[in-house]
């Protein structure tokens, strides 16, 4: 790339391989490398559809700060216990606009996460849409806002990596 | 009107061979079995207990309902027009069908989809269909009588804010069903008016007694759940205790931030700690005081199916709902007050990082229960050892090295099972 602008159309290329991205590097459990895809502005908010929809504000997981969502990945590999899994992420097709903002777009998916014991037995874990806010910078898409609602909200065990 | 506690007896469970009367040894088939959780739905969650199904915040305005479970039953919580509470058991008096299908609303009446019974606020059959027939044909019979077909009626009663409702006449008043520690730690949690700032809900495959032990056992606290620890949050080395209530059935598991120092800490934990960590941004850990005790943790279990937390900043309750001898879920209804400030609501939301399934210092317990539930099944003679603390007498402590509560809870679950062992504990 000769330029650090993107043009829309590449932009809509790029969005699209960052929500590839995004469920591979959290399927394959390279969770540090899946920070590298989150602005150092950026928030990460999982919340439950319940809670959206009266408007109330408690999440079931969320990090203001690109520090906070770094603290939670140290914390899933140190510090908590959970339930052995594979995850599975299956992502529909992005819905791509722009804002008002130059370089700044919303990216909206549906998605699945399958859990899968370390025996080979499967679960629907969670379903649910993404709604992001990407950004260009310095030639490269990078999510400085990621909101998670959760339709299936009542967490089946408990919910350590993220979603 | 029939009483609900008509409901006939599923038959008595098997008896249980203990293996010592203080409870310090619990038969695994407990978990597990039909028969026992039906006969604990009958004496425990209908039997002369208290649950709690909800909080006043969240039906401030007439004509507000929540549908919830009492146990396995469900339950219309609503606000009459005259401002009062009830609670009533959420199916149709005709045929059966559940009346409220949604959680929560706004209404004047409850009404059947199926044949259009409707029912008003206090649970009273108002209307149905046909009643008298159409053209002189059809109808209910001459002796149908509207005031015997009422949703049936649960006693309700609140304490500083927090519903409960019970089947049994024989329950004693709710205050004194708390008892003066448990009223005096409601009187601190809810001593000025609550907002609500959120749900969390969690479906944990294990038995629902394993979730009431996991609340009263303070041996697991600091050990299973290591981001406490690590991050200072709660230490079994700072000033803390359990507290009971003369029977055992309610218990207060207390700590408070900042009463031990990095040496003893490190003694204790040195061999089971990994203490490089550092939180990059500590804020989810802050805890701002707000009470005059110090406290900083307080988890609070309401027998059977009720716990109150404050965890930092973190208020909580956490109501069980049982869904079976392998399931229940866990429902977090987590709530600020009136008048905080936007900061401090903001910082409430944050640490609802710490609570929940996906709780910095409690997913572990839905894994915990989880495996508990697994291994056992294979095994439904052996027990498991509660001995952390001692064994016989069963009392409050001013330390947190201790099963003890664990045992109160099943002398009290013995006797309310009627299956006590001879010279039982209690």
């Amino acid at each position: 790339m000769t330029s650090l602008a993107m043009t829309p159309a590449e932009v809509r290329v790029a969005a699209q391989e960052l929500m590839d991205d995004y469920g591979e590097r959290i399927d394959s459990n390279r969770l540090e490398e899946w920070l590298d895809l989150f602005a150092e502005d950026c928030s990460y908010r999982i919340m439950s559809r319940e809670n959206v929809e009266q408007n109330l504000p408690v999440p079931l997981m969320m990090c203001t700060s690109k520090n906070q969502l770094r603290d939670r990945i140290v914390a899933l590999r140190r510090a908590n216990e959970y339930n052995l899994h594979y995850d599975r992420h299956v992502i529909g097709a992005p819905r791509i606009r722009p804002t008002d903002t130059a370089d700044l777009w919303t990216v909206e998916a549906s998605y699945a996460v399958f859990q899968t014991t370390l025996e080979g037995q499967p679960r629907l874990f969670s379903v649910g849409r993404y709604t992001d806010k990407l950004r260009v910078e310095g030639g490269t898409l990078l999510i400085c806002e990621k909101l998670v609602v959760v339709d299936s909200f009542s967490i089946p065990t408990l919910l350590a990596t993220p979603l | 009107m029939d009483d609900p506690r008509t409901i006939p007896n599923h038959g008595d469970a098997p008896p249980v061979h203990w293996r010592r009367n203080d409870y310090s040894r619990i038969p695994y088939w407990l978990y597990h079995d039909p028969q026992i959780y039906a006969q604990e739905q009958e004496r425990i969650f209908k039997g002369p207990t208290w649950s709690m199904v909800g909080l006043e915040a969240e039906i401030p305005n007439p004509g507000d309902f929540r549908t919830t479970f009492l146990g396995d039953t469900p339950i219309i919580v609503d606000r009459a027009a005259d401002g009062s509470i009830y609670a009533m058991v959420n199916r149709c008096a005709h045929h059966g069908a559940l009346v409220r299908r949604e959680p929560r609303g706004n209404a004047r009446e409850h009404i059947c989809i199926y044949h259009r019974w409707c029912y008003g606020l206090d649970g009273k059959l108002k209307g149905l269909p046909f009643r008298r027939g159409l053209k002189g044909k059809g109808g209910m019979g001459p002796d149908f009588d509207m005031a015997d077909h009422g949703l049936p009626q649960l006693r309700c009663e609140s304490y500083a804010g927090v519903i409960f409702a019970s089947f049994s006449a024989e329950t004693e008043p709710l205050a004194d069903y708390l008892g003066p520690i448990f009223r005096s730690h409601f009187d601190r949690i809810f001593h000025k008016k609550i907002r609500i700032l959120g749900y969390q809900r969690q479906r944990i495959a294990g038995n629902w007694k394993l979730y009431l032990e996991n609340t009263r056992d303070t041996y697991h606290g600091t050990l299973l759940h290591e981001f406490h620890t690590t991050f200072g949050l709660s230490r079994i080395t700072q000033t803390g205790g359990v507290t009971m209530d003369q029977r055992h059935r309610h218990n207060l598991i207390w700590s408070k931030i900042g009463t031990d120092d990095q040496a003893q800490y490190d003694a204790v934990y040195k061999e089971v700690r990994d203490d490089s960590l550092r939180l990059l941004d500590p804020r989810v850990v802050e805890v701002k005081p707000e009470f005059d005790d110090g406290i900083s943790l307080a988890i609070c279990a309401i027998f059977p199916n009720a716990t109150v937390h404050q965890i930092g900043n973190s208020l909580a309750t956490r109501q069980v709902r049982t869904m079976g001898p392998g399931e229940f879920e866990l429902y977090w209804t987590l709530f600020g007050y009136e008048d905080d400030s936007q900061e401090m609501t903001d910082h409430r939301v944050l640490q609802a990082n710490l609570v929940g399934p996906a709780g910095l210092i409690s997913m572990e317990d839905g894994e915990a229960i989880e495996i508990t539930q697994r291994a056992t099944v294979a095994e439904m003679d052996d027990c498991s050892v509660i001995e952390m603390g001692g064994g016989g007498k069963i009392t409050s402590l001013d330390h947190r090295v201790t099963d003890i509560p664990v045992r109160g809870l099943w002398s009290y679950y013995a006797e309310l099972m009627g299956i006590e062992p001879e010279g039982a504990e209690r």
